[in-house]
């Protein structure tokens, strides 16, 4: 059996004046597959999203996500695309269904499909009561949890998440990870940053990158032996202090 | 275009949710117009004053018959002696003495000249000029009809006659201005704030993510603002018309021409400012420091600019509020028509290009 790729980069590369804040980064990425995408602050991560999610222009290199060019396609990409980032970023004076009908207006769903959409939402989340409230009044976890099924409303082929967890607590963010794992098990592919390396040994593959190069690339389980440690915690720092 | 009604109906959603957003838009441009129109005014009335009379002639008490039967002042005290004009001045309530010397008539008729002192209190510069001038135009004219049977050999007589504003009333002046400050603040500020207010909450991101194109969003956000200020502009001139009877002289429809004119050419400095501010403070004063004052102290408005220093005076020229309100008195008040302000015109036109161009650039390095 073969596997679907959907993301496919090759020497992907981002350079500001004389600092190369990405340097020639090559990955592949299957479908329905949880990719974690690691590194420290300032380890070029968030470029490289940018990048594939179509609002920055690398500098050299090829990429191509779910089956379009990030140079000329990406029009092609942001449609087929969802996205999360770490602020949960709703609107605080609308209420959640307003929300929902907001982005899913400007993907382009129609009115039906949207309150479809909007309905079992609400439903699965358990929101019912809530559904006219502004989100600016729901606890943090809660606006995490819709900012997620908002970012796959538009059923996207693939899903990027900028560091989604912060700042939650660690009943929230298993119950959050539960969500991803039923969104990858529905095929949807998901790409996610995090900071939390406990995290990290939930993803199938990670790739841990350091001043802008991949220096790891695999299952957790096989950099564990790798790195002779029995924490991703412990690779990590073992990458970073090398 | 259904996505850009979703997206306008979103902002009208931010807007009447925000009670200080409303009180901007709305509460504001009554409150400014009607502070302006009613309050602050350039004119006296009924100012008290204090008389010294040291003849109590004939002459003298004509002429302050004259003085107080007119509706610029009232006289408040007599006083006896010269050092208590100071102690009047000090109270507070008496502007204005004036202080006529002893045998006023006799010297008036023997040798044909008599003094009067005005002495005005100056710690208000324009109000004791304007006094001293109501009361010299009073006195001229008591001078003028002694002399009528008298005719001399040469003579001058000005006439001046006020044109376009013949009773010189301040709120002809401040309603263009008022409406420019206005449009602007709402213009200007409150986009820049709702943009930066997007990148605060990281939600420009999401909306740069989606398939909506980058335009499309400025135009999405700007549009209810175009709308909001156009009913504005018409509030402040229905307002200046029915409650201040400020003439509208020219084509009603050329000054709602040029008034969305100068709305889009704030909207561009709106989105301008956001585009070098990221958060909704910085913007503000951008908008406040950067806007607010040259619009106040440069446009024109209060203070004329052929009297400002010539380097003051060649800055006024990039602000596009002294412009408009070019054109606003000149429709409002001369009811000139488009062949007398196309320059203004232009220059606003030129003016916003200029700054929809600049943001454009600015908004395609940030996205890099």
């Amino acid at each position: 059996m073969k596997e679907e790729t959907v993301i496919k980069v090759e020497g992907l590369t981002k350079v500001f004046g004389d600092f190369t804040a990405v340097n020639k980064i090559s990955f592949h990425v299957r479908k329905g597959e949880i990719f974690g995408f690691l590194g420290a602050n300032g380890a070029g991560k968030t470029t490289a999203m940018k990048m594939l999610i179509g609002i920055s222009s690398p500098s050299s290199g090829s990429a191509n996500v779910a089956g379009f060019d990030v140079y000329t396609q990406t029009e092609d990409i942001k449609k087929s695309i969802g996205y999360m980032s770490q602020k949960f970023a709703l609107y605080d004076d609308l209420t959640v269904k307003e929300n929902i009908r907001f982005f899913g207006g400007i993907y382009g769903l129609s009115k039906n499909r949207i309150s479809q959409k909007s309905n079992l939402l609400i439903e699965e989340l358990g929101l019912e009561k809530v559904a006219h409230s502004l989100v600016g009044s729901l606890p943090l976890g809660w606006k995490q949890k819709i900012a997620f099924s908002v970012s796959l409303l538009h059923d996207p082929k693939i899903v990027f998440l900028d560091e989604p967890t912060g700042g939650v607590d660690p009943i929230t963010r298993r119950q959050f990870w539960e969500m991803i794992y039923k969104a990858a098990n529905n095929g949807t592919t998901i790409f996610v940053t995090t900071h939390y390396m406990d995290e990290a040994e939930y993803c199938d593959r990670v790739s841990i990158m350091v001043d802008g190069n991949i220096e790891a690339l695999d299952t957790p389980k096989n950099l564990k032996t790798h790195f002779g440690s029995d924490s991703m915690n412990d690779v990590f720092l073992k990458l970073a202090r090398s | 275009m259904k996505r850009f009604i979703g997206f306008v109906q979103k902002e009208f959603y931010h807007i009447f949710r925000d009670r200080r957003s409303l009180f901007i838009l709305f509460g504001m441009p009554v409150a400014q117009i009607m502070l302006f129109g009613f309050a602050i005014t350039n004119e006296i009335n009924n100012v008290d004053i204090a008389i010294l009379d040291r003849s109590q002639d004939a002459s003298t008490k004509e002429i302050i018959s004259k003085i107080s039967s007119s509706e610029y002042f009232s006289i408040l005290q007599h006083i006896k002696e010269e050092a208590e004009i100071e102690e009047v001045f000090k109270k507070g309530r008496v502007k204005a003495v004036l202080y006529f010397e002893k045998e006023f008539s006799k010297k008036l008729i023997k040798q044909h000249t008599a003094k009067v002192q005005i002495v005005t209190d100056a710690t208000d510069p324009n109000v004791a000029n304007t006094i001293s001038n109501y009361i010299n135009s009073i006195l001229s004219h008591y001078q003028e009809e002694q002399n009528r049977a008298i005719t001399q050999d040469y003579q001058i007589i000005p006439q001046s006659r006020m044109v376009y504003n013949a009773e010189l009333k301040s709120v002809y002046m401040f309603v263009p201005g008022v409406m420019t400050v206005i449009l602007m603040l709402v213009s200007a500020m409150m986009t820049s704030i709702s943009i930066t207010r997007e990148k605060e909450l990281g939600t420009m991101e999401i909306l740069l993510v989606s398939p909506l194109n980058p335009v499309q969003v400025i135009i999405g956000k700007v549009f209810p603002y175009i709308f909001l200020s156009i009913i504005n502009a018409a509030a402040i001139v229905i307002l200046s018309i029915f409650v201040f009877h400020v003439p509208v002289k020219g084509s009603l429809f050329l000054l709602g021409l040029e008034s969305v004119l100068f709305i889009v050419t704030s909207l561009a400095l709106g989105i301008l400012i956001s585009t070098i501010s990221a958060t909704q403070q910085t913007a503000m004063m951008i908008s406040l420091m950067g806007l607010m004052l040259p619009v106040i102290l440069l446009s024109g408005f209060i203070f004329p600019i052929s009297s400002m220093p010539v380097p003051l005076q060649v800055i006024s020229n990039i602000v596009p509020a002294k412009w408009f309100i070019i054109i606003v008195k000149g429709i409002m008040l001369k009811g000139v028509g488009i062949h007398i302000v196309w320059k203004e015109t232009l220059v606003l036109l030129g003016m916003t290009l200029l700054f929809i161009g600049l943001s454009v650039r600015k908004y395609k390095i940030r996205l890099e």
